[in-house]
Order: structure tokens, then C-alpha cells, then sequence
């Protein structure tokens, strides 16, 4: 098959300009809008003090966390597909959402669910659940097979779904709907402690992801080709599993469940021919931000001054994006 | 510089869980180097078991697989990608990449944290592809390949590790007549080089005209072991394989030839 519209470049370029306009967009945009070169004065500390407090103090973190969010989880899908050699694996798929939305769900019906309370419950959670499904991954046949981590995570994602609706069954109803409402996903409580808590997260987990790009380039031919290009398999995968649910689980503490970043942005990467992991954990971080970004400002702009879901309208755009590029790689 | 090194199988027992039925019973297989040992025998004799054992997959492994005189079981992954290469029966590819992309995958095993490619990998490379035949197309991408071509991008990828000891189970199949042919005499001329070659394979008349040594595997065990006139006796194969046949010489080559006979009824 001819390959024109296979150029990694041009997914580059076009990604990075549109992310830097989004960054400015959702900068400028809002109940108090800003020019763009106002919203530039305001970054560098200039201008009207509304205009720096509004840009700095309330918009700037949203965006970056936003970014990060999107660099966690495109990073995160990108390595996971690598290790499981499948398409279709992503770190909602893997124990991390069920036991992130377990954690957070305790924590709003026993009425604690206050901003520091429901991340730290929601990590626990998260990271609870990924220790399981390596465990049972491991009684049952080893992580060296990924299958059985897959099917390990779909299956304490589906003990964890049934657990929160236990938990709904006697929750007052204004509880299960602020449950619910974190659990679709918001950047919209976006603080500086946060940012710089979920930006360790991302410097330390994509580092130690990039270290491993040829090591994923190497797992994704199978078992027996891996060991004989010097890989220890089952180590390898479970290192990975475990930085990318981390690193998931991270973003899930910051900014609740916002689906579809891990799973969509990696292929859309791959079928504009970027295909090496190195190359594609950069680009599915880099194109998980603007997926994110994007979406929260449409989240907040499309019917303001109410906000809609982000982790819908991540799925909403992606989606469509995703399905477009696959037929017209088929 | 690639080093001398045959491939001992010490006594190897192999089997697919703890405490199972080993698939493998205690198999001693000596590969010269500078040899061509080719193991046959029918399905589920335990010939992809010992290419599997070999790579550390097997759950349960007893015994010892030497490298020269280095056991490959004590042996981490990476260490001994560096001394063997070996081109597995079966893979497909998750995530289609370019052809020169996969067969520099071969030269993983010494690469450094960044994957800089050396001039001498580069080198190695460019030499692996122009011996399996695939220069031609080193820009395609592996999903738009024929089965028979992504035989030969697996030969080149496992080339392009220039280890002293080769192993190659089935690489023959899905070709045809001419890179069957232009496959054995480049693990002939692999051989020739000094390098230990083994090869897992069902072409018995071919394995018979290139092979140094032929073991024959049967359930798990080494049935016989020896050169082809030696080993390619009609009792033997008959009761291996549990089908009627005769051996004969090939008139135009020499070579002996196995000839399966129709069961009458």
C-alpha cells in the first residue's frame, strides 16, 4: 500500500502548532476574555493585575494540568499497547480506572471527600487494583503472557464496577451524583500543588518509559523473538505495566477518569506512521496534551457557564478522529 | 570478532509447567561448529521445545545447554542474545514497521541506552539483508509482505546479530523452490564461515543434502543422532514418524531421499 499520507512529520508540526494555539486559545477564552496579547503580557507579569490573576493564578494551571493529564495517558496507552502487543489495551483497561473510581466513590459516601481526601483515596485505589491484577496475572500463568494481564484487568475492572454500585445503592443521591461527576473527568479544579505533584509523575514516568522504547520495540515481535533479542520478558512487561499504571493512576488522582486519551492517541500516532516507541511515546504525550487541552476548552466554553464532562468530550472528539484515521488506513 | 562455540544439549528435560509430564526427556544434541545439525521428527516431538528451552521459556528446565562451555540457562537474556541467534517458528507483528526497521532489531542486543547504530552495525545490517535476499525491499513495510518474504526478513533479522551459534526453527517454510534453496546455501555458507548452525526442519531430502549431523527427535527423546546415510534408515524413520516409506538415493544428487508410500486400503 502506498504510504503519502503515512509522514510522522506532519502529524509533528501539525500537532505542536495546534497545541500551542490551544494553550493560547484556553489562556484567552473564558467568562473574562483576553487578547492574545494580553494574555502574553499577563504570562510575563505585565499588564493589568485582573488579567495576571485570571492568567496565571486560574487558567495557567487548568491548561498545564490538562497537558499533563494528556501526557500521562497517551504515554501511558502507547507503552501498554508495546508490552501487550495489542491495539486495544489502555490504562483504563487494566484495573487503574475501576480501582481509581472504587477509592473515589469511599470516599464520597463516607462524606470525606474533600480536594486532598479523594486523589490520595482515588491513587490508593488505583494502585491497589494494579498490584491484584499482576498478582493474579502471576498465580495464573505469569505476566510473561500478556493475555493474562488483559483479561486480569477487565476482570477486577468489572469487580470494581460492581463494588461501586454497591456502594451507590445506599448513598444519598447528591452524593452519588458528585461520585459520578468525578468520575467523568475535570481539570477544572486545577491548583499549582497538583501541577507540580502530576508533572513528577510525568518527568519520572515518561523518562523511565523512553529508556525502554527498544526494549517495547523488542516485546511487541512476541515471547520467543523477544528473548532472543535479549529481552527478559517477564520482567520487561511488568516494569512496564507498572510505570504505566502509575502513571495513569496519577492523572486519575489529579483530574478523575478521562477516558479514551490512552487508547485513541497512540493509534492515531501509529497510523500516521510513527512506530517506534521511542518516537511514539513522545508523540502520543505531545498529542495526548493537545487531545486534553482542546477538550477542556470546549468542556468549558461550548455551553457556558455550565461545564461539561471532560472524559466525554475526550471521548467524543477522539473517537471520530480515531475511527476516520482507520479507514483510511485500511 | 565472532569466536568458535558449538551448542551442547547436556541432558536437557524440559516441560511446560512445574512438576508436568516433560515434553522433552533427558536430549543430548552435540552442534559442531562450523557444522550444519539439522533436528527432525514428526509434530510434538519436542523440536520448537528445545529452540523454546533454549530461550529461557520453558517453566520447568533440568540440565544444561552449553554455549562453548557456558551454560545458556545461567545465562541473563541479553547475555545470551549476544551468543545465539535464534529465528523462532512462528511471529507476527502486532505493529507493521518498515523491513530495514525490523532487521535492525538484530542488532539489539548490543546496542547502548540510546540505540545509536555503529558503522559496524549499520555494516552488519546492509550485509544481512543482502544475504536473505530482501534488499530490494528494505523500505517496505512488513505487513505488505508474502509469507515467503517475511521468512527471509526474519533470516536477515536473525544474520544481522552475527552470533557465533545460529538456531533456525522451520525457516524454510512458506518458500519456494529457489529461496528454499538460496536459504540452505546461506546457512551453508554460515556454516562454512565457522558458525554453529542448527535447524529446526520437515524438508527431510534437503536437510539430507546440507546437514553435517541429523538427530531425530521422537516423543521427547533423541531417537538417533549421526550423519544423513547414517541416520536415514527406512526401520528408524518408520517407526518415528508411524508411516510406511522407503529411503532411497536421489539418482541425480546422491543424496539419501525419503519416500512415503500410500497405505494400501
Amino acid at each position: 500500500m502506498p504510504s503519502p499520507h503515512r509522514r510522522p512529520a506532519v502529524l509533528w508540526t501539525v500537532t505542536a502548532i495546534a497545541l500551542l494555539a490551544l494553550v493560547v486559545a484556553s489562556l484567552a477564552i473564558g467568562a473574562v476574555s483576553l487578547a492574545p496579547a494580553d494574555v502574553v503580557r499577563a504570562l510575563l507579569g505585565r499588564g493589568e493585575d485582573v488579567a495576571i490573576t485570571i492568567v496565571r493564578g486560574l487558567r495557567l494551571p487548568r491548561v498545564v494540568l490538562a497537558m499533563l493529564v494528556g501526557c500521562a495517558l497517551g504515554s501511558s496507552g502507547a507503552a501498554l499497547q508495546g508490552a501487550l502487543r495489542n491495539a486495544l489495551a489502555e490504562p483504563y483497561l487494566l484495573g487503574v480506572s475501576g480501582g481509581a473510581a472504587v477509592g473515589a466513590v469511599i470516599a464520597v459516601t463516607l462524606g470525606i471527600a474533600s480536594t486532598a481526601v479523594m486523589p490520595l483515596l482515588a491513587f490508593g485505589g488505583a494502585i491497589a487494583a494494579v498490584l491484584v491484577v499482576l498478582a493474579l496475572a502471576g498465580a495464573v500463568g505469569g505476566s510473561r503472557d500478556p493475555r493474562t494481564l488483559l483479561m486480569a484487568g477487565v476482570i477486577i475492572g468489572a469487580f470494581a464496577n460492581a463494588i461501586i454500585l454497591v456502594l451507590f445503592a445506599d448513598a444519598p443521591p447528591e452524593r452519588v451524583r458528585s461520585a459520578l461527576w468525578w468520575m467523568a473527568g475535570s481539570v477544572a479544579d486545577a491548583s499549582w500543588s497538583s501541577v507540580l505533584w502530576l508533572l513528577a509523575y510525568v518527568i519520572v514516568g515518561v523518562m523511565l518509559l523512553l529508556t525502554r522504547g527498544r526494549l517495547l520495540d523488542v516485546l511487541a515481535l512476541g515471547d520467543e523473538s523477544a528473548a532472543a533479542l535479549g529481552a527478559d520478558v517477564g520482567r520487561a512487561t511488568r516494569q512496564i505495566f507498572l510505570i504505566s499504571a502509575l502513571l495513569a493512576a496519577a492523572s486519575v488522582a489529579a483530574a478523575g477518569l478521562v477516558g479514551f486519551v490512552g487508547l485513541v492517541v497512540p493509534n492515531i500516532a501509529r497510523a500516521f506512521g510513527v512506530v517506534k516507541h521511542r518516537p511514539l511515546i513522545i508523540t502520543s504525550a505531545v498529542g495526548g496534551a493537545t487531545l486534553v487541552v482542546l477538550s477542556d476548552l470546549l468542556a468549558r466554553t461550548v455551553r457556558a457557564p455550565l461545564e461539561l464532562p471532560l472524559g466525554a468530550i475526550t471521548a467524543l472528539i477522539g473517537v471520530p478522529v480515531f475511527l476516520a484515521r482507520l479507514r483510511r488506513v485500511r | 570478532m565472532m569466536s568458535k562455540m558449538a551448542l551442547h544439549f547436556d541432558q536437557v528435560t524440559l516441560a511446560y509447567a512445574r512438576g508436568a509430564t516433560p515434553v522433552v526427556r533427558d536430549a543430548s544434541i552435540l552442534a559442531a561448529a562450523g557444522a550444519i545439525t539439522a533436528i527432525v521428527g514428526p509434530n510434538g516431538s519436542g523440536k520448537s521445545s528445545l529452540v523454546r528451552g533454549m530461550l529461557g521459556l520453558m517453566p520447568e528446565s533440568r540440565g544444561r545447554i552449553l554455549a562453548g562451555d557456558v551454560d545458556l540457562l545461567r545465562l541473563g537474556a541479553r547475555e545470551m542474545s549476544r551468543t545465539v541467534a535464534v529465528m523462532p517458528q512462528r511471529e507476527s507483528l502486532t505493529f507493521p514497521m518498515r523491513v530495514r526497521d525490523y532487521v535492525a532489531l538484530g542488532r539489539s542486543p548490543f546496542l547502548g541506552m540510546w540505540d545509536a547504530l555503529s558503522s559496524n552495525d549499520i555494516a552488519l545490517i546492509a550485509g544481512a539483508m543482502q544475504r536473505a535476499d530482501i534488499a530490494m525491499f528494505a523500505e517496505r513495510r512488513t505487513d505488505e509482505l508474502s509469507g515467503g518474504e517475511w521468512q527471509r526478513v526474519r533470516l536477515a533479522r536473525t544474520l544481522a546479530q552475527d552470533t557465533s551459534i545460529l538456531v533456525f526453527d522451520e525457516p524454510t517454510t512458506f518458500l519456494d523452490i529457489a529461496h528454499e534453496m538460496a536459504a540452505f546455501e546461506t546457512l551453508s555458507r554460515e556454516s562454512n564461515a565457522g558458525r554453529t548452525v542448527v535447524l529446526v526442519s520437515h524438508t527431510l531430502a534437503l536437510v539430507a543434502r546440507f546437514a553435517d549431523q541429523i538427530v531425530i527427535m521422537h516423543n521427547g527423546t533423541v531417537a538417533a543422532a549421526g550423519a544423513p546415510r547414517d541416520v536415514m534408515q527406512a526401520a528408524t524413520l518408520e517407526a518415528v514418524y508411524g508411516w510406511p516409506l522407503v529411503v532411497s538415493h536421489d539418482p541425480a544428487v546422491g543424496s539419501p531421499t525419503l519416500v512415503p508410500l500410500r497405505r494400501p486400503g
